[in-house]
């Protein structure tokens, strides 16, 4: 048994577990990725409340453990702990099944995205096709949890959000398919639908696809940026939680956990979006530059970053332990604070001592344990580069009226998209 | 997945526990068949039918089809059941709740899908021992699904439909058309339903 | 767009629609707790499916009896209780009060006084505005210009606690000049202050004129033609958006605006984006006049002649200045005894309001409430 554990970590084939047929370690990496996917969405909240709060000239939350860090823990508990109410004349069972299913859509994407040449938990043949088949399903859960509360204004509003959904994922389809039009350029083997095969060929051919038959990858990648904003109903395109609206949106009468379950399927589906834009046009989890800075000196230099990111948090949160005053209400939050400072210089030191370990490109266990911390943490610093464009965009802009943001999608969106596309396949085909 | 690219994938999946998953996907298929049309309530059928449709991909995908499972999930399952759900949705539902839920022929339809069924059944029965057709030679029963490639359901459509290495592929003097036929079906539809242009 | 008609309503909500349930038209009631009604305004919106094909606005939620109470005060008691129908905007609202009476009384406040009054009420209007710019971009789903004009806000609302003790209902003027005297450092708190302001407002301009989503709320959106504007008494930065130069300020100048050189802003088509350049063209004039009262503020007393106990002869008057919001005029009736016979307030939001039915018609649902942000209304003053 402990051989069957260990074998994954032995072989030596760059192989997803789906792939080599090792379940164990395929369910090991579904419950890594849940985990990490909610922790993803607690720090979320954090950053969310405390980047919208700066924006707007004002702190956030700074109670709740020392600079709000313990919010989104007291927010969870809360919900947690709400009176459960369902409305009496809807129907029970849907009304219960509609956030389920927004959330088994929003955390089946994570199946296919590969945060590492191995580590995805399945690498899929379609996995392009799988991502939109399966974010498309994510709308039925919104429509339903609309017609389940039996109730006008969420039915509309339902109804609303799912109509700009359908529409932008015409838009987001058709950009996709674009970048999938660029993986087949290979010097070698043709084009591929597979995720870790898109980032694979942008490796190949020594480009981002953001970048390449410029200017019709970075096109193609703003019409997905623009339109997986409103695939996942987010500020400008936010009408269906506008509060100002008459219809409070398909989720007014949901309370508690099971308002919480959507808005982790939401955080979730921002996520996941964010990770396809990455792995499609940005390089997945490539560091900067690896072909044309690959030196031996160059990768230890990169794979100094992850320790290196996580000494810079510890030190922000030293000069926030510093900075606090100094006054007996504040002892405990200043210990707080000192012991996650702490946390964070332990991670740093971690990090770094296995980035010097492993510095030689053997196979011990060192060595791949830091080509496995370097590909996730490139990976996650796009998606939060991502992530921090979403909390701007919603303390920056207005947010459109229903009929300019289906106009928008069809109008604009749709033939740029279609455009770029053909484009590209012309050049394409020029090219090679 | 591009085989060139990552050598260990030719060696092409190993399906695992097939019989299990495939009397758990189409009991599911049928059970949630026979929930479509006897749910009194549309909306449950419309999500019965749902679950019907997404085991019917899973046994695509038991086939060696991903590409058409993938197909069938974005476009059944995530377009048209959307657009099913919407205009239940938007039709008053108070009046075919009073409805009756099977008309009054039902046993002239059920002694139709009993007599379909005899007609399965004994061609299965009596066929099982010939191996050929008598009348034309061929084999009757196909092999057993033969361990595929992931790559070539996707790939093998993709030559069908629009050709490989300068031939022009079997479908894609069909494929047009068909595509010309849904252009000219979604002007119709905006034509019908716009009061003016 | 046709002119308004005269019917009382226009809704018909006696006799409902008998065809309710198989058409799309639909009564939705909007109000009076909203978070976009700028107060306890109720609103009752005949839809056809999203378009609005009328509205009737229902009032009265806010209402006090301002005006009945101002028959059982003297004049002097009853200055601080207009602070507080548009309480937002004050100080306009005492300005108004004190010179309505001083011309029954015949008096005139000093220079000095005059110069003051003019500083505090173009810092109100500036306050006003920004509360009205947070407000409004809030309403159209901009989240953050709320808190840059409230912060900025901050330092006009200290001047005032400075001056006079109080922040939003300041009591600032008195019958016949200003009681207090302009405190040590004043002027130098008026000119950081202009030296201030203007980046500021170049901050909400960037974050909102040439914004393309900004744009396209609000152009063509609530549009009001020049003829409707003055056929219903619209006054204000609504009038002055749909093309009619009329400022009081100008046209029947009052306190010492005819010593200040300023522009009244206009625009063109009469919609919402309209009236927000016109009222963020307003802000900066505001600016000009202060920077040229805070220069030149002469000396003097701050009170005039005005005998201990208020007692105006018989007579009417009304009086009407140019507030943020449009002309707020006062009728004020005495006969003759210390307590006013009659007060009439013409609060220039309940005016406006009238307007919102010919606005908003066929127009979406989501304009409706960028429309009512747009004409700048205050609850407190349409009920008083």
């Amino acid at each position: 048994m402990p051989n069957f554990i260990m074998s994954f970590l032995d072989s030596k084939a760059a192989v997803t577990p789906g792939a080599a047929g090792n379940q164990f370690w395929a369910l090991m990496y579904v419950l890594i990725i849940f985990a990490g996917v909610s922790v993803a969405v607690i720090c979320m909240n954090w950053i969310e409340r405390k980047a919208l709060a700066h924006f707007q000239v004002r702190l956030g939350p700074m109670r709740v453990g020392p600079h709000g860090l313990l919010q989104p823990i007291a927010d969870a508990l809360k919900l947690m702990l709400k009176e459960d109410i369902i409305p009496a004349e809807a129907d029970q069972f849907v009304f219960w099944v509609a956030p389920l299913i927004g959330l088994l859509a929003a955390f089946t994407v994570y199946t296919v995205i590969p945060f590492g040449p191995s580590q995805a938990v399945s690498d899929m043949n379609i996995g392009i096709l799988f991502m939109l088949g399966v974010s498309s399903l994510g709308v039925l859960g919104i429509v339903v949890a609309g017609w389940a509360s039996n109730s006008h204004y969420p039915l509309i509003g339902a109804l609303r959000s799912s109509a700009q959904m359908v529409s932008y994922e015409v838009a987001m389809g058709l950009a996709v398919v674009s970048a999938i039009l660029m993986t087949s350029l290979n010097t070698s083997g043709t084009g591929t639908l597979s995720m870790i095969g898109i980032v694979q060929a942008q490796q190949q051919q020594g480009i981002w696809f953001i970048f390449k038959f410029f200017p019709l990858g970075l096109i193609a990648f703003a019409i997905f940026a623009i339109a997986m904003v409103a695939e996942v109903n987010r500020a400008p395109f936010d009408l269906a939680e506008a509060e100002s609206e008459l219809t409070a949106g398909f989720h007014t009468e949901y309370s508690g956990l099971r308002w919480s379950l959507f808005m982790l399927a939401e955080y979730a589906a921002m996520i996941a979006v964010s990770s396809i834009a990455v792995t499609l046009w940005l390089g997945g989890w490539m560091r900067p530059f690896p072909n044309l800075l690959h030196a031996a000196a160059w990768d230890f230099i990169f794979s100094l970053f992850p320790g290196l990111t996580f000494g810079g948090l510890a030190a922000i949160a030293l000069i926030g332990t510093a900075r606090m005053p100094a006054h007996s209400f504040f002892k405990i939050q200043r210990a707080g604070l000192a012991v996650f400072a702490g946390l964070l210089g332990f991670i740093a030191l971690l990090l770094l001592a296995i980035a010097v370990a492993g510095r030689s490109a053997d196979a011990s266990l060192a060595a791949r344990f830091n080509e496995g911390i370097g590909y996730v943490y490139w990976f996650v610093l796009k998606v939060a580069v991502f992530m921090y464009l979403f909390i701007w965009y919603r303390a920056t802009w207005p947010r459109y009226r229903f009929d300019q943001l289906m106009r928008v999608g069809w109008k604009v969106l749709l033939p740029i998209s279609l455009g770029v596309l053909i484009l590209t396949a012309v050049v394409g085909v020029i090219v090679s | 997945m591009n085989p060139a690219i990552n050598s260990a994938l030719n060696a092409g999946m190993a399906p695992v526990a097939t019989p299990w998953f495939f009397y758990a996907l189409a009991g599911l298929a049928v059970a949630s068949g026979l929930a479509v049309i006897t749910r009194r309530n549309a909306v449950h059928s419309a999500l019965a039918l749902i679950v019907t449709l997404l085991s019917v991909a899973g046994l695509y995908l038991m086939l060696y089809a991903p590409f058409v499972a993938g197909v069938q999930i974005i476009v059944y399952a995530g377009g048209i059941m959307v657009l099913f759900l919407f205009v239940i949705m938007l039709v008053n539902l108070e009046r075919s709740a009073k409805d009756r839920q099977f008309n009054r022929i039902w046993p002239v339809g059920l002694a139709a899908a009993c007599a379909l069924l005899a007609l399965f059944v004994s061609v299965i029965v009596k066929g099982r021992a010939l191996l050929n057709d008598p009348m034309t030679g061929k084999a009757l029963w196909p092999d057993p699904v033969k361990k595929l490639a992931e790559s070539s359901n996707t790939q093998q459509i993709a030559n069908m439909l629009y050709g490989e290495a300068g031939k022009i592929g079997e479908y894609t003097f069909a494929f047009e058309i068909a595509s010309l036929l849904l252009l000219v079906a979604i002007l119709g539809a905006v034509i019908m339903t716009k009061k003016k242009i | 767009m046709s002119s308004p008609t005269n019917d009382r309503s226009n809704l018909d909500l006696e006799t409902p629609d008998k065809t309710y349930l198989d058409s799309n038209e639909l009564i939705i009631n909007m109000g009076p707790q909203h978070p976009a009604t700028h107060g306890v305004l109720r609103v009752i919106l005949k839809l056809d499916g999203e378009k609005v094909l009328g509205t009737e606005c229902v009032i009265g939620y806010l209402h006090r009896g301002v005006e009945k109470i101002a028959e059982n005060r003297t004049y002097t008691m009853f200055n601080p209780y207009v602070d507080r129908m548009d309480y937002v905007a004050a100080v306009s609202n005492g300005l108004g009060y004190c010179e309505a009476v001083e011309k029954l009384l015949n008096v005139e406040a000093p220079p000095r006084a005059k110069y003051i009054r003019v500083i505090l009420t173009e810092l109100n209007r500036i306050a006003s505005h920004q509360l009205w710019l947070g407000t409004h971009a809030l309403d159209i789903g901009a989240m953050t210009p709320l808190f840059y004009t409230f912060r900025d806000r901050e330092e006009i609302l200290k001047i005032f606690e400075k001056y006079c003790g109080a922040r939003l209902t300041t009591h600032a003027f008195r019958i016949g000049g200003c009681q207090y005297e302009t405190y040590a450092g004043f002027e130098k708190d008026v000119k950081n202050f202009l030296a201030f302001f203007p980046p500021k407002i170049d901050e909400y301009e960037a974050l909102l004129t040439t914004n393309r989503i900004w744009l396209e709320r609000t152009k063509k959106v609530g549009v009001i033609s020049r003829a409707d504007c003055i056929a219903l008494g619209v006054t204000g930065p609504v009038l002055r958006a749909s093309g009619v130069k009329w400022d009081l300020r100008k046209a029947q100048p009052y306190e010492a605006y005819s010593d200040f050189d300023f522009e009244i802003p206009t625009g063109e088509n009469g919609d919402t984006y309209d009236r927000y350049m016109v009222r963020m063209i307003e802000m900066r004039q505001s600016l000009r006049i202060i920077e040229q009262a805070v220069n030149g503020i002469p000396e003097g007393p701050i009170m005039g002649k005005v005998p201990k106990v208020v007692k105006p002869p018989v007579g009417e008057i009304y009086h009407s200045i140019e507030a943020p919001k449009g002309e707020l005029g006062y009728f004020i009736v005495s006969d003759g005894s210390t307590q006013p016979y009659r007060v009439r307030v013409r609060p220039p939001s309940f005016v406006n309001l009238q307007a919102l039915d010919v606005m908003v018609r066929g127009l979406l649902v989501a304009d409706v409430v960028a429309v009512i942000g747009t004409l700048d209304i205050v609850l407190g003053e349409v009920d008083r």
